[in-house]
């Protein structure tokens, strides 16, 4: 099987660890991946602030560089409900038609390559955030859940209010500032509330803000993104 | 604070003040949670909720599509049934109607049961400029009234305040305003409930002059109808000799089988009741029985203009249940005053706009006071897309330009750009990668994010490098 990699711009230029993961991840399972170089943003900072016009370009950048590809995979649950919901909105024929074939990587692994263990090895006490957009837009449910609690090694604990906004939002993080971060304090006391390790989540924009508040606060525990965990092995462990 | 929301700052600076107030924060948090999860159980019960949303969505659509022709029925059935109608274009015209109606009786004093087209067109204090008091009876807006306050919540206008601040509410300002509060008040329940009904039932007694809103009206029989809880409704809505209620013109429905629908839904997502304690109906005037006079202020109030909107008006479909005010994260830390309106919270964010435009610094504020979670949209019991509207009014602020959108849509544009360019982009992002050591711990411009939150660290090199140095040669790239 082969599929193209949607990595994100966050994660390209932020994060390519999640997005090297995503590849290893992948490949291990015996995909080949792709990686179409013509790619770069969905859209989604200029159409949640209110630039339609700015966004039309990229959806058509977006939606012709996945052209052919029946499987678009991506690591961002926030990514790929943009293009799941806005695209067939926003752009033509080929944007609604790159709607239908783009996943999140845990829709990828669980209803695609039906798998929930992944062979993954990580030694740690893990909390999960859901990220909203892929809680709610995508109702991505218990898949991430489900590949966390098999990795070998990795004790999972309940989040408090899990399902409540970080407070990043965008450029909401910008505009509110202050009930942003308010937001993303309560997150971060719930999570060290669980005595974790790591704060795991699908959504490396979510966790720059998450991580930035934990780093601020000096609080015990790290954010990574559930690709991170589930790349990572006995033979080539994540430290 | 004074009793009107004119010349509120934009968002969030008001937000900043309660997000540093403990008080409020805790407030807030716990009758929020505490609504919500009450509300989650009251839901759950229902195995048809689904169905029952979008039936409600459906009814709703249906009646906002055939406004004209629904309204017209109404007013013809008020008629034969011994009221009148007026019409209101805006909030002047609306009080202008009602004072005159109150200055007709000869009376000076109104006892009002809490209607939110009041609080948004300025009754109160509209009465108080041509002499009049007007008595808020239900409990929260009591407090609110006597606190020389604003209301912050839609079902609980006083959830910023908790028992001990409304006991010294009651002690200080009840005697003001009528009977004083008993001696020695405590701050339970029972005792701060005691006091508020000695002192309602005086004015209760005395009033001449009722006002109401209304939660829906039916159109085929000309009935208006009010969901209550503390039966405040009720005594005013029989003891006085003229009732005056005035509506937006939205809260129609075609018939009374579509209050079924309706009579479910909007006590669980409201007060999560399976029903609530008092439901009254009332259709013109009937002879020994309640009011001898009935008048009924239609009020558009900008209402036709929302109508008009393709994506923003399903904002009419609300039933004001606040359920959304009750799981929204961003209402739970900046509290409804900062909101600027009687409608807080994301419902607010997207009626407040449309209702009065989007020119004052408060409401061009407003489409952006969310961090566009999506948990509004799940629990409205009419399914109106909150964050769709929202994004869409974003559009309108960001087209009529304004302090900052023109160096925002400059920054967008370069952005869009550069995003077109993955060649451009790359180099950029190398050029970032290779200097990360160079980095100021606070970048210019970046305080917004740096105050309270940690930059990411830079990566060594962008994804798309690593791509070409460890697997293009593996793949030819092409597409399949």
């Amino acid at each position: 099987m082969r599929v193209a990699l949607f990595v994100t711009c966050v994660n390209d230029a932020v994060y390519p660890s999640t997005g090297i993961a995503t590849v290893r991840l992948l490949e291990r399972l015996g995909v080949e991946v792709d990686f179409p170089e013509a790619q770069t943003c969905c859209g989604q900072p200029q159409f949640n602030t209110g630039y339609r016009a700015q966004t039309e370009p990229l959806v058509r950048r977006t939606a012709a560089a996945f052209e052919g590809y029946e499987y678009v995979v991506t690591p961002s649950g926030s990514c790929a409900a943009m293009v799941r919901q806005h695209y067939p909105k926003i752009g033509d024929a080929s944007a609604a038609a790159l709607a239908s074939r783009t996943y999140e990587l845990t829709e990828f692994l669980v209803d695609v390559l039906r798998v929930t263990d992944v062979g993954a090895y990580f030694p740690h006490t893990v909390t999960y955030h859901p990220s909203c957009h892929g809680l709610r837009m995508l109702g991505l449910g218990d898949r991430p859940r489900r590949l966390l609690e098999a990795v070998d090694g990795l004790e999972l604990r309940e989040l408090p209010g899990a399902d409540e906004c970080c407070g990043f939002g965008g450029t909401f993080a910008l505009k509110n500032s202050d009930v942003s971060t308010a937001m993303g304090q309560d997150k971060v006391n719930n999570a060290v509330s669980t005595g974790a390790d790591v704060l795991c989540g699908a959504d490396n924009s979510c966790l720059m803000h998450i991580g930035g508040v934990l780093r601020r606060e000096e609080a015990p525990l790290r954010a990574l993104h559930l690709a991170d965990i589930l790349a990572s092995t006995r033979e080539e462990p994540l430290v | 604070m004074s009793g009107t929301f004119v010349g509120m700052p934009s968002f969030p600076r008001a937000a900043k003040e309660a997000v540093h107030n403990k008080t409020l924060r805790d407030n807030l948090r716990h009758a929020t949670h505490t609504i919500r999860d009450k509300r989650a159980k009251a839901v759950a019960e229902l195995a048809d909720w689904a169905e029952l949303r979008e039936a409600g969505k459906q009814i709703k659509d249906h009646t906002l599509r055939h406004l004209d022709r629904y309204l017209v029925q109404l007013e013809s059935r008020v008629t034969e049934a011994g009221g009148t109608v007026h019409w209101a274009a805006d909030a002047d015209e609306a009080n202008r109607i009602v004072a005159d109606l109150v200055k007709a009786t000869g009376e000076s004093e109104v006892v009002k049961v809490k209607s939110m087209a009041t609080q948004e067109i300025g009754l109160n204090e509209a009465l108080e400029a041509e002499g009049i008091a007007a008595y808020e009876t239900d409990l929260a807006e009591l407090i609110v009234q006597l606190g020389d306050d604003r209301p912050s919540h839609i079902l609980v206008p006083a959830i910023h305040r908790n028992r001990g601040e409304i006991r010294d509410i009651f002690r200080e300002k009840m005697a003001d305003w009528g009977r004083a509060a008993p001696h020695g008040l405590s701050d339970t329940p029972a005792d701060l409930a005691e006091a508020a009904r000695l002192h309602l039932r005086e004015k209760f007694l005395r009033a001449k002059v009722g006002i109401s809103g209304a939660n829906f009206m039916v159109a085929e029989t000309g009935t208006l109808v009010v969901f209550e809880s503390e039966g405040n409704g009720r005594m005013c809505l029989t003891l006085p000799e003229t009732l005056i209620s005035v509506v937006g013109i939205e809260k129609v429905v075609p018939t009374w089988r579509d209050l079924e629908v309706f009579l479910q839904t909007l006590p669980r997502s409201s007060t999560a009741e399976r029903m609530n304690p008092y439901t009254s109906t009332w259709t013109g005037t009937a002879d020994g029985d309640g009011p001898r006079t009935f008048h009924l202020v239609l009020l558009d109030n900008g209402r036709t203009d929302t109508l008009a909107d393709e994506v923003g008006r399903q904002a009419l479909r609300c039933i004001r249940c606040s359920a959304c005010l009750n799981v929204c994260p961003v209402y739970e830390r900046a509290g409804g005053h900062a909101y600027g309106s009687v409608y807080p919270g994301p419902i607010g964010a997207i009626l407040s706009p449309q209702l009065r435009g989007t020119q004052s610094e408060i409401d061009a504020s407003l489409p952006y006071a969310s961090s566009l979670c999506g948990a509004c949209y799940e629990v409205c019991p009419v399914a109106i897309d909150i964050p769709e509207v929202l994004v869409h009014l974003r559009e309108r602020v960001a087209d009529q330009g304004g302090k900052g959108h023109r160096v925002e849509k400059a920054a967008m544009k370069a952005a869009g750009w550069v995003l077109d360019h993955p060649g451009v982009l790359g180099a950029g992002e190398r050029v970032a990668s290779r200097t990360r050591k160079l980095h100021p711990s606070k970048l210019p411009g970046a305080g917004a994010w740096t105050r309270s939150r940690e930059l990411p660290e830079m990566p060594a090199e962008p994804f798309r490098d690593w791509w070409k140095k460890n697997r293009k040669p593996k793949s030819d790239g092409k597409k399949p």
